[in-house]
């Protein structure tokens, strides 16, 4: 039986090439990898190899033909004894090239300025009746790693130090001793690679909390974070999902200056396939790691040196989980939104304070994940208060709040009455001087400063 | 044909034999077909062809024991086929349609199956490493007993992740072969032009990691060291690591002009290492098959790929709905 040889696509990006030169002419015997010809693709020329075994025929293109489209017959193989002279003429004028009609997909519209109010959980993370105990963020932190330990064996802790030090900053402190040495993991300082065993494991079956001694060290890892866990439910189809936590302190500590102090929220915030939080209060944080390690998803979970001893009132509930994906209202107003995570809260909160003060009234929303963004609970106290102001340590290029700033413009423009102020860390790598370090932050008075422009006041 | 060196006789029953020549032509034929497709236009993006190495992954499969894991890079088709993944699908995610393994979102680099223990098909270079001693670990955390193949190339033996993973798995007894597959070119880098030893394995010894040289065009010889190595790890003795010498016939992927090497060097191999060559022998010479026992495999096995390619033509482009789904559980 004949077979067509057809002009082979040897890119990914051919669609015509040149026939150079033959190297086999009518009537010799091809067997599977013999060079049949050579052929100009817009990168090299390349050797095109027989795949299947026979006599060539006859060769249809003539060598030095400029401008073969892929798909085009080239030349007809034969078997032993087939007759040669029933085969077509040389030089076929229609090359059968497969163009796919284009076919009309339907993607989703985006999302018009909305008229209607968005529909926002606004249920209440613990009962109204629950005891209050103050406690501090690394204590909140530990509880709920040392709780989730205990309720499935599936879960193990591995980092640098987390073990016989206890914790670079003590948020493992009495988990060596209650879990031993199995479940309670000392890294040698190798991000990447402990990044990547770990992503394995979870792929293999467990659920770990990877603890990198800061965010920055992760940059090391990052691949893994993102390649690995981030990407293969989707690569697989759905197979293969990754249950995993990475956390650490992020962000600005005090005078460690560049190297040590970035905030990589929006950084993480870009990659579909990961959760991202960064929980200001003690409550949050224990809340949302509890729920964080119980995701069958990867989870970055964003947390800050600078809030772990502070204080605050934690609910003592029996198992205190808070959902991934919506914000907290810390405080209800009417004139103006300011919107902010982790260690942002902090300005956010005093300069609510000091405004009420001077008579202008703030509604404070902690967006507690960052990715899946609350952005109704956003929305809907925009559509009250009309003004926006969002707050962040980030770098101003590509933050949190300019995307916020977008989501908010295109779903709720008709309810802005003033241009969305995004407050941020200066543009500038973190400095050493106190002075200047800072300067480089975002501060309390700049927030009030940002919420007088957006008020007019 | 020139004539092969054959050290002693194999250790093996006829069945034995029939099987892996079975499964390497198998893995050929599938990628004859795979490069004749993406000729065709059929097969988009990155195609890397595992042609020439068909009798590492046949010959470590011949010594895993069900439950052990694999893992590997991108060149990851002869690996799908060798632990049982159904050729359909696999063409099938080749061509990007819906019956593929990865339902068409992944493509020739990017396939897993849970069932059989394949945890991918990886297309950064070297990533398999640590997440291949993750799987381990995982394993000796349960401490069911399984092994885990961690395949990688001698161009991946030169990132680092690589050693920080040596380090661990020796560090935490981890199950792990580690099999670099050496076929002698990182993508067009001669491995004198980009390794500063000639033999990889002895790397490991630096993390106190036993390791051996294999002869990777005789899948017997595979077998064997595949056998030794998983024992080792089964016997909670750590990793091991596998440096099997190999050769690929074709270009790196499939716009690989292949100008850093002879076509002489390439032929000279075929002709006188190619491993389903050497099998066939093996079964001839000893009256294990005859010519006509061996036609009849080549038959199926040509059936077998025909019907993949028919699959992976016919099976429809994903729905645009799978574009949103899938990318949280």
């Amino acid at each position: 039986m004949a077979t067509e040889i057809l002009m082979p696509a040897l890119s990914p990006t051919m669609e015509e090439g040149t026939l150079a030169k033959w190297l086999v002419k009518e009537g010799d015997t091809v067997s599977s990898g013999d060079i049949m010809a050579e052929i100009e693709t817009d990168k090299a020329t390349m050797e095109f190899e027989a795949v299947d075994e026979g006599i060539v025929g006859k060769i249809l293109i003539a060598e030095g033909t400029e401008g073969v489209k892929v798909n085009t017959p080239i030349a007809v193989l034969v078997e032993d004894g087939e007759d040669i002279s029933a085969l077509p003429a040389a030089a076929p004028a229609a090359a059968a090239v497969a163009e796919a009609a284009p076919v009309a997909v339907e993607v989703p519209a985006p999302a018009a300025a909305a008229p209607a109010a968005p529909v926002v959980d606004l249920s209440p993370d613990w009962p109204a009746d629950a005891e209050m105990k103050s406690e501090t963020v690394r204590e909140a932190l530990r509880d709920a790693m040392a709780e989730e330990m205990r309720g499935d064996e599936d879960v193990y802790l591995m980092g640098e130090e987390v073990a016989e030090y206890q914790g670079a900053y003590k948020i493992s402190q009495g988990l060596l001793d209650e879990f031993g040495s199995k479940r309670v993991i000392d890294t040698p300082i190798t991000e990447h690679g402990f990044a990547g065993i770990a992503v394995g494991s979870a792929f293999g079956g467990l659920k770990p909390i990877v603890e990198f001694m800061t965010f920055n060290f992760a940059m090391q890892a990052i691949d893994q974070i993102i390649n690995s866990a981030a990407k293969t439910l989707y690569m697989s189809g759905g197979q293969m999902g990754c249950p995993i936590v990475f956390r650490g302190p992020n962000g600005a500590a005090a005078r460690v200056a560049a190297q040590h102090s970035q905030d990589y929220a929006a950084w993480y915030m870009q990659i579909p396939g990961l959760k991202v939080v960064m929980p200001y209060s003690a409550a949050d944080a224990k809340g949302l790691l509890k729920s964080a390690i119980r995701d069958p998803n990867p989870v970055v979970f964003l947390e800050n040196e600078i809030l772990y001893g502070r204080s605050f009132d934690v609910p003592q509930v029996d198992d205190l989980t808070i959902p991934l994906g919506k914000a907290r209202i810390w405080r209800e107003g009417s004139d103006v939104t300011i919107v902010s995570f982790g260690i942002g809260m902090q300005f956010a909160l005093e300069a609510a304070d000091k405004l009420a003060e001077e008579g202008i009234n703030a509604e404070v929303i902690d967006l507690r994940t960052i990715r899946p963004m609350d952005t109704g609970a956003i929305i809907n106290s925009v559509m009250k208060t009309n003004r926006l102001v969002t707050v962040e340590e980030g770098w101003p290029q590509g933050s949190v709040g300019s995307y916020i700033s977008s989501v908010v413009m295109q779903e709720a423009f008709d309810y802005l009455d003033a241009p969305v102020i995004n407050c941020t860390g200066k543009d500038v790598p973190m400095p050493y001087a106190a002075n200047l370090e800072k300067l480089a932050l975002v501060t309390t008075d700049e927030v009030i400063a940002a919420v007088k422009q957006v008020t007019y006041r | 044909m020139a004539a092969r060196k054959t050290t002693k006789k194999p250790n093996v029953s006829a069945d034995e034999l029939k099987l892996y020549y079975r499964e390497m032509l198998l893995i050929r034929r599938f990628e004859e077909k795979a490069g004749q497709l993406y000729g065709m236009g059929l097969i988009g993006g990155f195609c890397h062809l595992y042609i020439g190495q068909e009798a590492v992954v046949v010959g470590l499969e011949a010594a895993a024991e069900e439950g052990d894991k694999r893992i590997t890079s991108y060149r990851d088709h002869g690996h799908m086929l060798a632990c049982g993944m159904d050729p359909g699908g696999v063409m099938a995610e080749l061509t990007g349609r819906e019956g593929g393994l990865s339902k068409g979102k992944g493509g020739s680099m990017h396939m897993f199956s849970k069932e059989k223990h394949f945890y991918g098909g990886h297309g950064i270079v070297g990533a398999q490493v640590p997440l291949g001693a993750g799987l381990a670990f995982a394993d000796k955390y349960k401490g069911n007993g399984r092994v885990t193949f961690t395949y990688f190339g001698d161009g991946a033996a030169n990132q680092g992740q690589v050693y920080e993973t040596f380090n661990m798995a020796a560090l935490w007894d981890l199950p792990v072969v580690f099999v670099i597959e050496n076929n002698q070119y990182a993508m067009g880098t001669a491995q004198a032009r980009s390794t500063s030893t000639k033999d990889i394995y002895h790397r490991g010894e630096a993390f106190g990691i036993p390791g051996e040289i294999v002869n990777g065009m005789d899948v017997l010889a595979v077998k064997e060291a595949g056998e030794k190595a998983v024992a080792h790890c089964r016997a909670g003795k750590g990793p091991y690591i596998l440096e099997i010498k190999t050769y690929r016939y074709r270009g790196h992927s499939m716009s690989d002009p292949a100008k850093y090497r002879t076509r002489e060097e390439v032929q000279k191999v075929r002709e006188q290492s190619d491993p389903i060559e050497h099998v066939r022998e093996l079964l001839l010479s000893g009256k294990h098959a005859t010519e006509d026992d061996l036609k009849a495999i080549d038959k199926e096995i040509k059936e077998i790929v025909n019907q993949a390619a028919e699959f992976s033509k016919e099976s429809p482009e994903p729905s645009v709905e799978e574009l949103w789904t899938d990318i949280y559980a």
